[in-house]
């Protein structure tokens, strides 16, 4: 009987430069679903908790999920998962473009890389053929120019890499697949670096996997594809303006964070807003593999068309650094991709850098030439690129993020970040949930591990109080649960603004043959939460870890529609963990039996 | 005078900000009848940044800001 599993994983060793086949135990990827959840399983199991990130003895995996590669919409997505450099905790990087789909129809569920070599190498994949080869000549070389090399050997390969700052060891480093889509989060790249990998090309001969139940899958698609078609957000908002739509309503509820969350308010934003790009600099949009939304911007910088930025690059590089140049931005955007840093955390870095900056920390004499002043479009385009080539004892010192940063000045409260990773673009005094999804997120500050946003600001899929705290515990861990469901499936987060539960589980059952409810899905995305968080504890984790920065906790929104708002993340928390079953920050042994960890 | 303020593909064929004279609009709903939008279109509607409902009363001094369904993150 078929499934859309591969049913083989692909271990390469760079210290003895090995490659195995391995079967893939069906059993616990059902259990595990796939991605994310798999991929965290694997490492848990393989004892890589306890090891130093940037050693050989870490393990990046490279994952994707039952629907990667099956006919469904956007079934293109791939996850990094291994030991976080920069948290020291659990990464999981999720990138779209075509990548995964790629692998996952060359006949891989994932790739388990390990040890680290002596030199530059690459990796190529040709269906079920693998070989390690020397990439001496590629190392140093940006994305662009790794994936047109690259291509120019493999007209038919997509190709993902690192790029300078993974080389360089910047904890910020991602990994870029088809030039600029990335698996953007928590120093991913650095560790593909630390192992002296450089590139994985693959081909596949197959467009698609088969699944276990083709009428049923066919079924499932297409009601899911009506729905994405019928809902406003995934069919109008998202297509016509990107992810950058929420930079006006955002802004205009006083929860926009201005000069590195000095600020909540800013009056400039619409001169960086979703808004005023599609009106003056979109050239197109794009979409990723069966992406039926399209949600990607293709912009021009001088005379290179290049991709846009996201939301919150825009919100990160825009008013959290006191600039309302858009087209700055594009650049600065364009450098994080080529370079292979996140372009979250490192604007976030530059932010807390020209605070402290302003507050006379960081002295002239340091920025060489580069004042990190507010609104400096300059300051954003150079500092990326010192961050990215690790160019300078500051741009260094940057590249390791605003923690880093901030702590060697002797200031680690002015790090707008949650267990050393920045936050994104929402001020949690603003939106009360939110602050419990920062606080509690397995992998640190992000807002796609549970993104209270949907219902706090857009209605979806009913409209909350932003302001209150009620219920709001349970919606974050029932929106968590969801989300590591998503991932580790394969599929875009965005489609839930247009799928619920229910549909996730008849595409998992058609793709996998699976007997997943809403309920039994849901009960399998808490397992997921519940072992990262055991790797965390596993890792090192304190147990008063769950926590937002104190300017979120003690010191008012000054200005704006949201002015006197803090968080009230002291009376959530306990909350939260009552609605997980966890004891101090971690699962109790009945949480654990529960769940069948 | 009460501030309306438009986004996304609600600025198609209007202005991006209209200022109203506060003396004749009651409701959010007023407003919406006057520019043409149709209150099912409208997915987020804020007055001085609270989520609100069409019913609701506006004043002088008011800022409104007015939304379609879209999404992002």
């Amino acid at each position: 009987m078929s499934t859309s599993y591969a049913g083989k994983l692909l271990r390469v060793n760079l210290s003895d430069s090995t490659l195995r086949t391995e079967d893939l135990d069906l059993e616990l990827a059902e259990k595990y679903i796939g991605g994310r959840g798999l991929g965290t399983k694997i490492l848990y199991d393989e004892g890589v908790a306890t090891v130093d990130p940037l050693s050989a003895e870490n393990k990046l995996l490279l994952m994707t999920g039952p629907l990667t590669g099956a006919i469904v919409p956007t079934g293109g997505r791939y996850m990094a998962i291994t030991k976080s450099p920069l948290t020291g905790l659990i990464a999981s990087s999720n990138s779209g473009g075509v990548w995964g789909a790629r692998l996952k129809c060359a006949g891989w569920d994932g790739i388990i890389i390990e040890g680290a070599a002596a030199s530059p190498m690459r990796l190529h994949i040709e269906d079920g053929n693998a070989e390690l080869l020397p990439a001496d000549g590629l190392w140093g070389k940006t994305s662009e120019e790794t994936e047109s090399e690259l291509k120019g050997i493999y007209p038919k390969a997509s190709v993902l890499n690192i790029g300078p700052g993974g080389e360089s060891g910047s904890l910020l480093a991602c990994i870029i697949n088809e030039a600029d889509r990335a698996a953007g989060r928590s120093g991913v790249g650095a560790v593909m670096g630390s192992k002296n990998l450089k590139a994985i090309s693959v081909i596949a001969s197959k467009s698609s996997v088969e699944p276990y139940d083709k009428e049923a899958l066919a079924q499932g698609n297409k009601s899911a594809l009506a729905m994405i078609k019928e809902n406003g957000v995934t069919s109008g908002g998202l297509p016509t303006y990107g992810t950058a739509v929420l930079v006006n309503i955002i802004n205009n509820i006083g929860s926009y964070p201005t000069k590195n969350w000095q600020e909540s308010y800013d009056p400039d934003a619409d001169l960086t807003s979703g808004e005023t790009m599609t009106d003056h600099h979109l050239v197109k949009n794009t979409a990723c593999h069966r992406c039926p939304i399209a949600c990607g911007r293709v912009v021009k910088v001088g005379e290179k068309t290049v991709g846009g930025p996201e939301y919150e690059v825009l919100w990160a590089y825009g008013a959290n650094c006191g600039v309302s140049d858009i087209e700055a931005i594009f650049e600065a955007n364009y450098w994080c991709n080529e370079l292979g840093i996140d372009a979250i955390s490192t604007p976030c870095t530059i932010a807390a850098a020209m605070e402290l900056y302003e507050k006379g920390f960081i002295t002239d004499e340091e920025c060489e030439g580069v004042p990190l002043k507010w609104g400096s479009t300059d300051a954003i385009v150079e500092w990326t690129k010192r961050m990215g080539y690790g160019e300078t004892a500051l741009g260094k010192l940057m590249a390791q993020g605003s923690y880093r940063l901030c702590e060697h000045y002797g200031q680690p409260d002015l790090s707008m970040s949650v267990k050393k990773q920045e936050m994104p673009a929402y001020d949690a005094r603003g939106i009360q949930g939110i602050g419990i999804n920062y606080a509690t997120s397995n992998r640190g500050g992000c807002h796609v591990r549970g993104y209270l946003i949907s219902p706090e600001i857009l209605g979806l899929p009913e409209q909350l109080d932003r302001l209150a705290t009620e219920g709001k515990a349970e919606w974050t861990k029932i929106f968590q649960d969801l989300t590591a469901v998503i991932d580790s499936s394969g599929m875009c987060l965005f489609t839930s603004f247009a799928l619920g539960a229910p549909d996730y589980a008849e595409l998992i059952n058609a793709a996998t043959g699976t007997s997943y409810n809403a309920d039994t899905l849901l009960a399998a995305g808490e397992r997921i939460y519940n072992l990262e968080r055991l790797f965390n504890k596993a890792a090192g984790m304190e147990s008063d870890a769950d926590k937002l920065p104190k300017r979120l906790t003690d010191v008012p929104i000054a200005e704006g529609p949201s002015k006197g708002e803090i968080s009230k993340i002291a009376d959530t928390l306990p909350e939260y963990y009552e609605a997980r079953g966890w004891k101090e920050a971690f699962p109790t042994e009945e949480t654990i039996e529960r769940l069948g960890l | 005078m009460i501030e309306v303020r438009l986004f996304a593909s609600f600025r198609a064929g209007r202005e991006k900000i209209i200022l109203l004279d506060a003396s004749i609009y009651k409701t959010a709903s007023d407003i919406l009848f006057s520019l043409d939008i149709p209150e099912d279109e409208v997915a987020i509607l804020l007055i001085n940044g609270r989520h609100s409902k069409a019913y609701d009363t506006v004043k002088d001094g008011d800022i409104v800001a007015l939304f379609p369904p879209v999404g992002g993150g």
